[in-house]
């Protein structure tokens, strides 16, 4: 008998505790980041297709899916570096095969020699570049991520890739400048 | 609360942790009255001297400009203004080494005085209490007014929040060595400064001032408790001297005992700071009606032989200043703008005074020497025992080596006010600050990149979208176009006699493609000696375009082989009736392209025959020439191409039928050396025709005018 009583009052607290769970995983369901977009979030968002995918968001499915970290050359190293330690794997030296680390860049159409054949409009990532067809083109100089890609189909060659100009609010303080009594002086003597 | 507030009325004054002594040097430069130099020869005006964004500007090169008149306006960039420090003759709009460490060059107005002061119509209003405090917060935006303690802040910005708060503390600590504007200010204009003071207490109607000022300025203290006799609202507190208490956060923790919480404003805990140097300008702004032209700046230092203080027009040169204070030069040459703590050293004194510029420094070599190279921390600690923020410095120094940013931010580096007190009494050197606030730019800097790269991603997930949709759309409208079709033959040919038809095609279909490649050759020959008169009479030029040429005609025709060896019946009857409507559809389509293509030659050279003869036709020229300028790039581009391919077909000589074509196409190409000479000679020959074109182009544009002088 008293097995019998004992088989019941588990046997409904294991029911009332397996209600109360189900209803906790429904009700306080946390939507967890899907390791596709955390990864999307590190990459820099070039769409410049260096890394062999035709996206930032191919190479993160890519990488998900267990390809190599190292084949982004825009993030460069510290982009490795934060993907080494969000899929837990040891960073390595950029894939040379994929390109190399470099200035920052936007493209800039010489703008008297552009013909209007809408080559570059089609190939930009990002519709940056604006114009009509046999209408000079022009690239939106703050949304061009600098991915080279109108570079190649351009018939004409009027596209230049320019470094990034710095302002006073990108400026860097140089540190090897600052050992040249550059930057704040803050000794003084009695 | 209420405790406190009965302790900040008695007069109590609280402490911050840390804080330093470094000798005062104040009276090198305290002792003389506020001087007016002489109009320097060019006042350079930077259009943005304040945080945010600049104004527009409203001048041009030429314009005669009067004393106080704008030359910028907020417009839609809610930027201050920015006026004419004197009357003259705008000379230049440019860009000039702006005042920040880096000096890199930003947009300036040049204006050359002509001396005479002509000033715009002013507004003085005496009894600015009738205005509310709305169109008060105007006028000082329009005065252009930006806190004059240091970081620019627009004032206007900071009035603007209309919330009840406890005081108003008016900062006239100046703590930082050497400088003595502040000081000075308060001594000769005391009354202006509490006149500017009531102003603000008007705009804000907080009821309890609280003014400021280290026990090291006893004469300013003097002038500014006399000034306030009989006004009991207004109370002058005097702090002890220790560096920084002019931070804005230690002078409220000095006076109210109150913390700003990290990363909050002192609006957040019922205060308003405003500057000694602010105060006396909304004064002049509203009383006066004279906009923000020129401010007090400490000329100090032991390199200078007549150190003092100056009212300086905003955009005089740093330059014209020293000359002014007869400057010695030194060995270093070091000249700092700001004061010896937080000031930076400037690359060229070309820079001007812009509106938070209050001292420069010009020490002597012994005076200031350069600190010297940086040695291994040795965790002493010093720098964490003066630190006012009661941050861990070196700990954050090594942070910001290692580049650890979310470290950083959980070690609150953005609460470091910058004073440089740690690297003062740092015994290896460490430049701590440097640092800090390159760790600060770059983590700012990643934000920024961050948030570009979530509007890139943006935009191409939109163009994605906006792709994969028009493809949708295609493809609907091919299935409707087919099933169409589809439809219409089933009403008309539903004889079955297929195996027939087939038999007849291939022929057909061989002779539509030989009569394309025909045309096709046609047409080129006929561009290519087209061109070859218009652009060039060499040999080599001719040459090589017809070669190309021939190339082209050749693949054009491999292709029609291939086509038409496609063509024939592969024994699968059911699609060969629909494939041969669309393959004749697709030759007679191809033969009226090729016909189209062969007229507009022939138009094409009809044109430039004339060309020669008719110079009126000058401008239609120009323009043809321009298209042949790109035509000519554009072939040069595809020449490089090929030559590239070519050598890659080399290489890759196992394919029987690459090989086959290369080899037919370009016999001169058999070895590496030969084609990366054919690549050089092609973009050397390209490099020709573009000069040429562009020498032609030139030639015409010089034909045209001419003829316009003589039609005009």
């Amino acid at each position: 008998m008293s097995v019998l009583t004992a088989i019941i009052v588990i046997g409904v607290l294991a029911l009332v505790f397996g209600i109360v769970l189900g209803f906790a995983a429904v009700r306080f369901h946390v939507e967890s980041d899907p390791i596709v977009d955390q990864i999307d979030a590190i990459l820099p968002q070039t769409q410049c297709g260096q890394c062999g995918y035709p996206g930032c968001r191919p190479y993160a499915e890519a990488i998900a899916n267990g390809d190599d970290i190292n084949k982004c050359p825009p993030g460069g190293e510290a982009t490795i570096k934060q993907l080494a330690d969000l899929m837990g794997v040891e960073a390595k030296p950029l894939d040379a095969a994929h390109g190399e680390e470099d200035v920052k860049r936007v493209a800039v159409i010489r703008e008297d020699e552009c013909i209007g054949c809408t080559k570059c409009i089609q190939a930009c990532p990002v519709d940056a570049i604006l114009g009509a067809a046999r209408h000079m083109h022009t690239v939106i100089e703050h949304e061009c991520t600098g991915c080279d890609l109108c570079v190649e189909p351009c018939p004409v060659d009027c596209i230049d890739m320019v470094p990034v100009e710095t302002r006073p609010e990108t400026w860097q303080w140089n540190l090897k400048q600052v050992a040249e009594s550059h930057g704040i002086p803050v000794k003084m003597v009695e | 609360m209420q405790r406190s507030k009965a302790q900040i009325e008695q007069g109590h004054i609280w402490t911050f942790p840390g804080g330093i002594h470094p000798p005062q040097r104040k009276t090198l430069s305290n002792a003389s009255a506020i001087a007016r130099p002489p109009l320097p020869p060019q006042l350079v005006l930077l259009v943005r001297q304040h945080i945010g964004q600049a104004g527009d500007i409203q001048v041009q090169v030429g314009d005669q400009v009067l004393k106080g008149q704008p030359l910028t306006a907020s417009g839609a960039s809610r930027g201050l203004p920015l006026h004419a420090p004197t009357s003259g003759l705008v000379t230049a709009i440019e860009e000039r080494p702006s005042a920040h460490p880096s000096a890199l060059p930003e947009l300036a107005v040049m204006i050359t005085p002509d001396g005479e002061e002509r000033w715009i119509e002013r507004q003085p209003l005496r009894n600015y209490q009738q205005l509310d405090a709305a169109s008060l917060i105007d006028l000082i935006q329009q005065a252009g007014i930006a806190g004059l303690g240091g970081a620019g802040f627009p004032t206007a910005q900071k009035l603007a929040p209309q919330k009840p708060l406890d005081y108003l503390i008016i900062n006239g600590v100046e703590c930082e060595p050497y400088i003595t504007a502040d000081d000075r200010l308060m001594r000769e204009y005391a009354a202006d400064i509490v006149a500017g003071i009531e102003i603000l207490q008007h705009i804000t109607h907080i009821e309890r001032v609280l003014i400021g000022i280290e026990d090291n300025k006893p004469e300013a203290i003097m002038a500014m408790r006399e000034a306030c006799q009989n006004k009991p609202q207004l109370s002058v507190r005097e702090v002890p001297t220790k560096y920084p208490s002019g931070g804005e956060k230690q002078l409220i923790q000095l006076l109210t005992g109150r913390q700003v919480p990290s990363r909050g404003l002192p609006i957040d805990i019922g205060l308003l700071v405003q500057n000694v140097g602010t105060a006396f300008a909304v004064k002049r702004a509203i009383i006066d009606g004279e906009p923000l032209l020129e401010r007090v700046v400490t000329l100090t230092g032991e390199a200078l032989q007549r150190p003092g203080n100056v009212w300086a027009l905003l955009g005089t040169p740093v330059k014209h200043l020293l000359h002014y204070a007869e400057y010695q030069p030194q060995s270093n040459g070091k000249i700092i703008m700001g004061g010896p703590m937080m000031g930076f050293t400037l690359p060229t004194d070309a820079v001007p005074i812009v509106k938070i510029s209050n001292c420069v420094l010009a020490p002597t070599t012994q005076e200031l020497p350069d600190s010297g190279a940086e040695m291994p921390c040795i965790r002493c600690g010093a720098c964490a025992d003066v630190c006012p923020a009661s941050l861990l410095p070196q700990q954050l120094q090594w942070l910001a080596k290692a580049k650890d940013y979310d470290a950083l931010d959980e070690h609150n580096l953005f609460d470091c006010i910058e004073c440089g007190a740690c690297a003062y009494v740092c015994p290896s050197d460490i430049p701590l600050v440097h640092y800090y606030r390159q760790a600060k730019a770059e983590i700012r800097q990643v934000a920024r990149e961050k948030a570009k790269a979530e509007i890139a991603r943006e935009r191409f997930e939109a163009r994605q979208a906006r792709l994969e949709r028009e493809k949708e759309e295609r493809l609907a409208r091919h299935r409707k176009a087919s099933a169409a079709r589809q439809a219409a033959q089933a009403d008309t040919g539903n004889d079955g006699d297929n195996a027939k038809a087939n038999t007849g095609e291939p022929s057909a279909a061989v002779k539509a493609a030989l009569a394309r490649a025909k045309a096709k050759k046609q047409a080129q020959q006929a561009g290519a000696e087209n061109e070859v008169d218009v652009k060039t009479d060499s040999d080599e030029k001719q040459t090589a375009t017809t070669k190309t040429d021939d190339k082209s005609a050749a693949v054009a025709a491999a292709i029609a082989r291939a086509k038409a060896k496609k063509a024939k019946p592969d024994g699968s009857p059911d699609n060969s009736e629909m494939a041969r409507l669309r393959e004749q559809r697709k030759a007679e389509a191809r033969q009226r392209k090729a016909e189209r293509e062969q007229q507009a030659e022939q138009q094409q050279a009809a044109k430039t025959t004339t060309h020669d003869e008719a110079p009126q036709q000058a401008s239609d020229d120009k323009r043809q020439a321009a298209v042949q300028a790109a035509i000519a790039r554009a072939k040069a581009k595809k020449q490089a191409a090929q030559a590239q391919t070519d050598v890659a077909k080399n290489d890759a000589a196992s394919n029987p039928t690459n090989s086959d074509e290369s080899a037919d196409s370009n016999p001169a190409s058999t070895d590496k050396p030969a084609t990366d000479d054919d690549r050089k000679q092609a973009a050397i020959k390209a490099a020709i025709a573009r000069a040429k074109a562009k020498k032609q182009a030139a030639q015409s544009s010089t034909t045209q005018q001419p003829q316009d002088d003589n039609d005009s």
